[in-house]
């Protein structure tokens, strides 16, 4: 999956996440749940919905490194070529 | 015969409409079988029935507005025969409907405030409550004029009622006679979570995405077991305390466009932490679609709020009456801690509580909340 094709998906994930907000609209660098106003609850929806979207479990370990819209497609880019490869 | 009435669903509920039969005369109903759906200021409303028997009679029609006690049908506690149940068609049976509005008139003419015919129906119409104009008219009578001038004088744009508008109305009203009517105590209390939390992540790593636990289910859960040793706080206040026996606690969930709804969850004691979770991913998404169950809007026996992450440390809650006693946790933070004589960073939370000082006093309080304490230092015994 490219980098577009992630982010798009993150994009359809989010709006159902937060329907009343406009994710697209969503800076690379802004935090993702302090932007859309999204609580715990909906963030693991979220992490719910891209595991099953994408086949992709993120653990608990590296919430930390998933805050922004940016270090989230990068992060997913990555575990999605890992799979790809083995 | 057994009269199924409109129930209330809260201290702010005076009324809703029924929307939909979900029964009809002949049915089979048991305890919790969903009977109807009634549009109240929380949303479209799954009510409940409470008994068991045979529906025998819908006394209202779908589309009316009913206040709460109405009785709605007639429920026959014993069985009927299979000619009974096909003779009683649901067309055949909704009678014409209670007299609502003419209770509501005579209601008003109670007030004995003298009133043109035209001046009462433009009233009613724009929702003006008559008694409090001052007539212009012969004997001091309420003219048209009047009327239209109390409506001009009125917000000028009136916007169409939304649902989040009601449901703002509905909290405003709840919490407005809860400060006019219950003498609050606070109590607050910081807690360090380190061991809950990091008891948690151990869990949640050996589970599926999907069934993973948050914070939340363990401040339930742990107040839930605090609860147990003090029963005045699992309480409501009716001219005196009664306690409760089930523990059901009220979770405040935040809607997207504004207010809050407060749905219990049964018997939060009686239930695993999983279960808890399972219940919460059953319950928010209806919650925050407005779509809920009668017992879960009437049954809570105490409430709990919690901020989240990232957000204010610690949350100061009003009492939904008549409950006597509401829970706060704040945002998670770590924080230097002293222990043994050494600082630590340890994840804290600030947990405080609300208490109706005519239920209990503040040494209750601060017992409950050293329990809870003891619960979150457990999480194994959750």
């Amino acid at each position: 999956m490219t980098e577009v094709e992630i982010i798009q998906t993150l994009f359809q994930l989010l709006k159902h996440i937060a329907p009343d907000m406009e994710p697209s609209e969503l800076k690379p660098d802004e935090n993702i749940r302090e932007t859309l106003n999204i609580d715990s609850y909906d963030t693991l929806q979220f992490i719910v919905a891209i595991n099953d979207t994408l086949g992709i479990e993120i653990p608990e370990s590296d919430y930390g490194k998933i805050t922004t819209l940016n270090s989230l497609t990068k992060y997913l880019v990555e575990k999605s070529n890992a799979k790809l490869k083995i | 015969m057994i009269e199924f009435q409109m129930p209330s669903l809260g201290a702010d509920m005076e009324d809703g409409t029924l929307v939909e039969w979900k029964k009809k005369p002949g049915d089979k109903v048991k305890r919790g079988d969903i009977i109807a759906e009634v549009e109240t200021q929380k949303g479209l409303i799954e009510i409940e029935v409470f008994d068991e028997g045979t529906i025998q009679e819908l006394l209202i029609k779908e589309g009316t507005k009913i206040p709460v006690g109405t009785v709605m049908a007639i429920i026959n506690p014993s069985e009927v025969t299979l000619e009974a149940k096909e003779e009683k068609t649901p067309e055949s049976k909704p009678i014409e409907i209670q007299p609502i509005e003419e209770k509501i008139i005579v209601k008003k003419e109670k007030i004995k405030q003298k009133a043109s015919p035209l001046a009462r129906r433009i009233a009613e119409e724009n929702k003006i409550d008559i008694t409090t104009l001052k007539g212009t008219g012969p004997e001091g009578a309420v003219s048209k004029e009047d009327v239209e001038l109390a409506i001009a004088n009125q917000q000028p744009t009136e916007k169409a009622i939304s649902p989040s508008d009601s449901i703002r109305s509905a909290v405003a009203a709840a919490m407005s006679k809860s400060n006019k009517e219950i003498p609050h105590y606070y109590l607050i209390k910081n807690i360090d979570i380190s061991k809950a939390l990091n008891w948690l992540k151990e869990i949640n790593s050996h589970k599926p995405v999907k069934n993973r636990l948050l914070p939340i289910v363990l401040f339930i859960k742990a107040t839930a077991k605090a609860l147990v040793e003090f029963p005045d706080l699992n309480a409501v206040w009716e001219n005196g305390i009664i306690q409760k026996k089930e523990i059901n606690i009220g979770l405040v969930v935040s809607l997207k466009k504004g207010g809050i709804v407060v749905p219990a969850i049964h018997q939060v004691n009686l239930k695993s932490i999983d279960e808890i979770m399972e219940t919460l991913n059953d319950l928010i998404p209806r919650a925050r679609a407005l779509k809920l169950r009668s017992s879960e809007l009437s049954d809570s026996t105490i409430t709990l709020t919690n901020i989240g992450d990232n957000g204010a440390d610690a949350v100061f809650g009003i009492i939904y009456p008549p409950q006597v006693a509401i829970v706060g946790f704040g945002s998670i933070t770590e924080q230097p801690i002293a222990e043994n004589g050494m600082i630590g960073i340890k994840s804290c939370v600030t947990v405080t509580l609300a208490g109706d000082h005519r239920a209990t006093d503040g040494l209750t309080g601060s017992r409950f909340l050293v329990a809870l304490n003891y619960q979150l230092q457990n999480p194994e015994l959750l």
